[in-house]
């Protein structure tokens, strides 16, 4: 794409987990059987009124906050109109010209590439129904027919709007990853991209590199992954330059992006198709967001991955190792009480982000379903730095205590993984092979140090691996007289 | 300023069908409405606060508490079509 540069916004959607959803009392619940959880409200049945869930609006305010906007002190609900099955009022509760938080920012940092992208705003609105489209293969275009589920409907979605900042498929992508880790940050949604709880729609356009002027854009909606989102863009951008290379216009419109195909395909012009007919939500009175409740929300913040991020370098932490730990605040949490409670920064960075995670993934669990304490990671660590356990045997300890066999020196015990460190008991068996393989012994005196590493293995051979290697050679060096 | 309205257009975005007599005369009344409109708007308002809802009122929020939803079994039974739990509509868009 040379002498070409892409200009890409993201539209990001996130559904709040609250327990109900942001007009009614329904659940708000992943995976349920379908229209189960519904009422008048919801369904938009004639006389029915919406009252708004305050723990949905703490939530965008958190998010907001979080994304540095600033906070509307006044700010109301619109309807936005549109005719769609899974919309069953024939409008959606949204905000228009006055949302509840506006002109923020979020730093990414893409391979050491560091970029600042503004956030327009952010807005409250309600998720829609979901429909499942009837033959064809399940594609909108040539269904029979389509089954329509309210479940999803009037669950409380916030949607985070940037500024056209991003200028490749890669920072699009960390952006996208970026808002993930912030909001799971701050508890308020589970952000699962697979079940549609964060989801992007991102508008895309290319201009000559040095034009001002933007070029056209055309949007790719409902991409539901971080990696399609950075191959959907990718597609659009080489697609568009294609198009301009061969004398023709880019077409504004909106497309879908197919997984499957590897390439978006049209899903249709934009035309009137956005006359929303925006006009302000009668059945709602407006929101006021006054200094101290902005006050309130900032001070309840928790510590953001960034912040966690500068922290952690401060601590020495690997790089990689603190990217994985501020994406996943409870794990960070555990390793922070680790190393408050004496942990060894380095040994319980390679524990919580190597054994733990790997130990999560592989049974699918969270971490509150393991046993293990910040205590625990305390002691285990001690272990290793006092010569008690080997770095090997630790992780092996690691794993009994993740599965409830007790604290690291009961799981170290009971499996017998323990070393000697009765200095009386390793001299003994350094003193056994020095004995029986005097041969090795004396090219050692003699400075040869090739020898050093057989007779370490005789001599943990003889313990049953159970000395500490370190130790055994540095006493037959001094035996040596090295 | 004269009022100009596309109501075709407008009756189009609310999916309503009019003919052309009713055109003429739904056109009417909305001009209508709208000229009295006009008037409001053409009163000076520099320094007043816009009025965004008649009710002097503000966080008219509910706490975070689940409430009963209505059994599917009544909610599909006002519907024209169902299958497996679903509402059943027409196909969407029609083939490009
Ligand atoms: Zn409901």
């Amino acid at each position: 794409m040379s002498g070409w540069e892409a200009v890409v916004g993201i539209e990001t959607h996130v559904e709040l987990q609250t327990a109900s959803k942001m007009f009614c009392g329904c659940p708000v619940v992943f995976g349920a059987e379908p229209n189960t959880t519904t009422c008048p409200v919801c369904l938009g049945l004639p006389g029915a009124m919406p009252v708004p869930n305050e723990e949905a609006i703490e939530g965008i305010l958190r998010i907001g906050t979080a994304l540095d906007c600033e906070i509307a002190e006044h700010s109301v609900f619109h309807r936005k109109n549109y005719f769609y099955p899974d919309l069953p009022k024939n409008y959606q509760i949204s905000q228009y010209d006055v949302p509840i938080c506006h002109d923020g920012s979020v730093e990414i940092d893409v391979d050491g590439d560091a970029s600042v992208i503004g956030i327009t705003r952010v807005h409250m609105e309600e998720d829609t129904g979901k429909s499942i489209h009837v033959g064809e293969g399940g594609r909108i275009h040539g269904a029979e027919h389509s089954l329509v589920d309210f479940n999803r409907s009037g669950v409380p979605l916030v949607e985070i709007v940037s500024e056209p900042d991003l200028r490749s498929p890669e920072q699009a992508r960390e952006y996208g990853a970026e808002l993930q880790r912030i909001v799971r940050a701050l508890g308020v949604s589970d952000v699962r991209l697979e079940e549609g709880s964060m989801r992007f729609d991102a508008n895309i356009s290319v201009r000559r590199a040095g034009d001002v002027e933007y070029g056209t854009r055309t949007e790719v909606k409902n991409v539901n992954s971080l990696r399609s989102l950075q191959r959907a863009i990718a597609h659009e951008i080489e697609r568009q330059i294609g198009v301009l290379e061969s004398g023709e216009p880019v077409v504004q419109e909106t497309r879908h992006w197919s997984e499957d195909l590897g390439a978006t395909t049209l899903m249709r012009s934009k035309e009137e198709s956005e006359d929303y007919r925006y006009f302000l939500e009668p059945d709602l009175v407006p929101m006021r967001v006054d200094a101290s409740w902005q006050a309130r929300v900032r001070e309840a913040l928790p510590e953001l991955p960034a912040a966690r991020r500068a922290r952690y370098k401060g601590l020495g932490v690997d790089r990689r190792t603190a990217a994985v730990l501020a994406a996943a605040p409870d794990i960070a949490d555990l390793f922070d009480a680790a190393v408050s409670a004496g942990a060894d920064v380095r040994l319980s960075g390679i524990w919580v982000t190597g054994e733990l995670v790997a130990y999560l993934r592989a049974g699918d669990r969270a971490l509150d379903e393991t046993a293990v304490e910040p205590d625990h990671l305390a002691e285990l660590s001690a272990m290793v730095t006092g010569g008690r356990l080997s770095a090997t045997a630790a992780k092996e300890v690691l794993g009994g205590v993740l599965d409830g066999d007790g604290s690291p020196g009961e799981v170290a015990a009971a499996r017998d993984l323990l070393q000697i460190t009765d200095a009386g008991a390793i001299e003994s068996a350094v003193a056994a092979v020095i004995g029986e393989h005097a041969d090795a012994f004396a090219k050692l005196r003699e400075g040869d140090e090739k020898v050093l590493g057989f007779l370490v293995g005789q001599v943990m051979r003889a313990t049953g691996g159970k000395a500490d290697p370190r130790q055994v050679s540095e006493l037959l060096r001094s035996k040596a007289g090295g | 300023m004269p009022i100009d309205i596309d109501i075709a257009k407008v009756a189009r975005l609310a999916r309503i069908a009019l003919g052309e007599e009713e055109l003429e005369r739904y056109g009417a009344q909305l001009t209508a409405i709208l000229e009295a409109a006009e008037q409001v708007q053409a009163l000076p308002t520099e320094g007043v606060e816009p009025t965004s809802h008649p009710l002097p009122s503000t966080n008219a929020f509910r706490p975070d508490v689940v409430t009963a939803s209505l059994p599917r079994v009544e909610i599909l039974a006002a519907a024209p079509e169902t299958e497996d739990g679903y509402f059943k509509v027409p196909r969407i868009l029609e083939a490009p």
